[in-house]
């Protein structure tokens, strides 16, 4: 194998694909940190230039890790469509790149292909797109899902209502699901992130949203985002969960280290389809974060963009309602400041989008980031005009449980008033119902933003 | 000799002039109106009656309101403007952001090293950026760290005391004063040996085993501060080791967290952080170990 170009009269050669895959990405602390990045800002663009001539049949087959030991890499190779493959696999990734952006490539041109693409193609691709490529780009894709509710159709953005409690108080959780409500949030979910991963706390916490649903005939769906394994045994047991969450790595060994494995994803879809109290058909939910892999010493010498797209080729097996990658979550060792948060945020929406999964974010920062919520709104503007699904919403997006920082239940409706978008389709005619959003006007009314009026 | 007066009224009438002629337009000039000095002195709305007030206009129930607001330390009730927030509310989310923001990028008073007698050492991280990218080299001592530690350090002592500003130098700041007495004072009247304290600067909490590779001590034991949380930048934790080695790891230290006047008080973490080495130099274990041995389920 030879990878080679010259640059201003200098040779650039790279040994293999995975070296060219991890010189080829844009600059991140967390591949630096694996010592796979580029050394200086040319041998980049070199990386760059040989990983455009590549033709897709060679990152087909070199996966990240080989298909005998990595039941990932097995899931993703076995859901390939030989049919849609052969007509792209002579493709170059620079061909790749011109194609998705060609003004004649529709949304259904781009589904017909991509059942033939692996994580690692998509990948590739994204590593030769620009910021507004990823966002052209993203903006032509539609994945459309539903559960209780619609989500993905164009021109609707939708909020998860994220009433996070630092001591799991059910009174405090529920008087944030109300403010949340009252502010149009809550459309792709109600979704908790326990402190206490219990049996006993998570059934107390689905029965609590759940009753907020019922009483107030939301049109939406409950979470509890404890372990896996908590959920399906609540569920056996009656407890009533509209979507079924987990946290997926793009290795077998990323996935061990989050304790689960395909055979457990297989089966919890499964209870999940038998038991969700959602008329389907879809009912996953996935959280995903750029170098998760990295920090369990399981990204086999890749870079960290590659190990996140492959978590997307493990999502579209279960035909999740909803996918997002926690993107500034995992701290400045892997994502250094906002520049890198904004790009990985960017990359991530794009390549879901592609593999063909329902993909919204969690734009946030931790404290010791450099990034600040206005680095933060920048994202979730760029990433709705990109046709992001949802984001999160969270009081003043201040999250207490989790000590980060996220969008806010105020954002939402912003960025529905300045792009012209609507909450989902059933959750908005609740709204309407409710007197909080007018549906010509595409804005919150007065009544907005006062949590009482759900208290009888 | 021409007075102001004069030299305005002349001013006035080539002003008039060119107005007339359509070269300047006839407008006010600016005069400032002498209402008075601006005096502004504003209360410091992080205080706790700022932070509960609430912020919604024409709210149904404001009793409800205050009731739903008491149930959680998230910030609802905040209003809006628009989609946007209220004045008050966006200024006091930016104070904690900032608070935080200037606690991780700061650096310790050297006075209060003096005042501990603490003298100043360094990991492998050579700057704020490098500590934060690379927590591998905040685990090491750099070649100068180990060459003082070797020299000013007893060696073999029953407790290895040092304090490191992790990711708030802040915390140490408002907790030394109280901890450490507490931990010193206890450890002497338990007769205990204790090593030379010292401060590290860029330290993370696998630190305590490369230290412990020069001083040798039975327990080492790490004051350093926590990563701030928003508006939170003063929590600082006691990480502690029995014996650490180059490969010891997380569960093999015991941890003392979230030390602030507010909440674990640090005159209480001083004596939990004691009782521990004590428990720890009994087993001579920490961590799970210590855990189990205590629980009767090991050895």
């Amino acid at each position: 194998m030879l990878l080679r170009c010259k640059l201003f009269g200098k040779t650039y050669e790279f040994r293999d694909l995975r070296e060219l895959m991890g010189k080829a990405n844009e600059d991140k602390s967390g591949d630096h940190l694996a010592g796979v990045a580029a050394s200086s800002a040319i041998e980049r663009v070199a990386a760059k230039y040989v990983l455009s001539e590549v033709p897709l049949w060679a990152l087909y087959e070199i996966p990240v890790a080989p298909y005998e030991q990595d039941e990932v890499t097995r899931v993703i190779m076995d859901a390939v469509d030989q049919n849609a493959y052969a007509q792209i696999k002579t493709w170059t990734v620079g061909q790749l790149r011109e194609w998705i952006l060609d003004n004649k490539t529709t949304n259904d041109d781009i589904k017909k292909i991509q059942n033939g693409l692996t994580s690692e193609m998509i990948a590739a691709v994204a590593k030769l797109m620009s910021n507004m490529d990823l966002v052209l780009a993203a903006s032509k894709i539609r994945v459309v899902t539903h559960a209780n509710n619609t989500m993905g159709e164009m021109g609707r953005l939708a909020s998860r209502n994220q009433p996070n409690h630092p001591t799991d108080d059910p009174d405090g959780i529920r008087a944030e699901i109300y403010e949340g409500l009252s502010y149009g949030s809550g459309d792709s979910v109600i979704g908790i992130n326990p402190v206490d991963d219990s049996l006993a706390s998570v059934q107390r916490l689905l029965d609590m949203s759940y009753k907020v649903i019922q009483d107030w005939k939301i049109p939406t769906q409950n979470c509890v985002l404890a372990h896996v394994t908590t959920q399906m045994e609540a569920m056996k047991r009656g407890s009533p969960a509209g979507l079924v969450f987990q946290s997926l790595a793009g290795s077998q060994k990323g996935n061990e280290s989050f304790g689960i494995s395909v055979g457990m994803l297989d089966e919890a879809y499964e209870i999940a389809k038998k038991y969700a109290v959602v008329p389907g058909p879809n009912y996953m939910y996935f959280e995903t974060g750029e170098g998760a892999e990295l920090s369990a010493d399981a990204h086999h010498g890749w870079d960290q963009l590659t190990l996140e797209v492959r978590c997307y080729g493990l999502a579209k097996r279960y035909a999740p309602f909803q996918v997002n990658s926690v993107v500034g979550f995992i701290g400045p060792e892997y994502l250094y400041d906002a520049r890198q948060i904004t790009r990985a945020g960017l990359e991530d929406h794009f390549c879901a989008k592609l593999t063909g999964i329902s993909m919204g974010c969690d734009a946030c920062y931790t404290n010791h980031a450099r990034a600040d919520q206005n680095s933060l709104e920048n994202l979730s503007i760029l990433l709705a005009a990109a046709g992001c699904n949802y984001f999160m919403g969270v009081p003043m997006g201040d999250d207490p449980m989790l000590s980060y920082q996220s969008n806010s239940f105020h954002d939402a409706p912003s960025l529905r008033q300045i792009l012209k978008l609507r909450p989902l389709p059933e959750f908005e005619n609740w709204l309407v119902e409710m007197g909080l959003w007018d549906k010509e006007k595409l804005l919150l009314t007065d009544k907005a933003g006062d949590a009482t009026m759900f208290v009888r | 000799m021409i007075t102001q007066q004069q030299i305005e009224s002349i001013i006035d009438a080539v002003v008039a002039e060119l107005q007339r002629q359509g070269l300047v337009r006839n407008e006010r000039p600016f005069v400032p109106s002498g209402a008075g000095d601006l005096n502004l002195d504003l209360p410091d709305i992080t205080a706790l009656e700022y932070r509960t007030r609430a912020y919604v206009e024409n709210v149904r129930k404001p009793d409800v309101l205050r009731a739903l607001m008491s149930t959680t330390p998230s910030r609802i009730g905040i209003g809006h403007a628009g989609p946007r927030y209220r004045n008050i509310p966006q200024f006091i989310f930016l104070a904690d952001h900032a608070v935080t923001q200037d606690a991780l990028f700061k650096e310790i008073d050297p006075a209060l090293l003096q005042q501990f007698n603490l003298f100043e050492v360094q990991t492998q991280a050579s700057n704020r950026q490098e500590y934060l990218l690379r927590p591998d080299l905040g685990r090491k001592l750099s070649d100068t760290a180990r060459k003082t530690l070797q020299e000013k350090c007893v060696k073999k002592p029953d407790v290895q005391i040092y304090v490191s500003d992790g990711l708030s130098a802040a915390a140490i700041e408002h907790n030394l004063r109280d901890i450490f007495p507490v931990i010193q004072q206890g450890l002497q009247q338990a007769g205990l040996k204790m090593g030379t304290p010292f401060y590290v600067k860029y330290g993370r909490v696998g630190l305590l085993n490369d230290v412990n590779s020069i001083v040798d001590a039975k327990v080492v034991v790490t004051l350093i501060g926590e990563r701030p949380g928003l508006g939170r930048a003063e929590a600082a934790s006691v990480y502690m080791g029995y014996r650490p080695q180059s490969d010891s790891n997380d569960a093999d230290r015991d941890v003392v967290c979230n030390i602030f006047n507010g909440g674990t008080n640090p005159l209480e973490a001083g004596a939990y952080v004691v009782e521990y080495i004590k428990r720890m130099l009994k087993h001579q274990a920490s961590g799970i170990k210590l855990k189990l041995i205590e629980q009767g389920i090991s050895k």
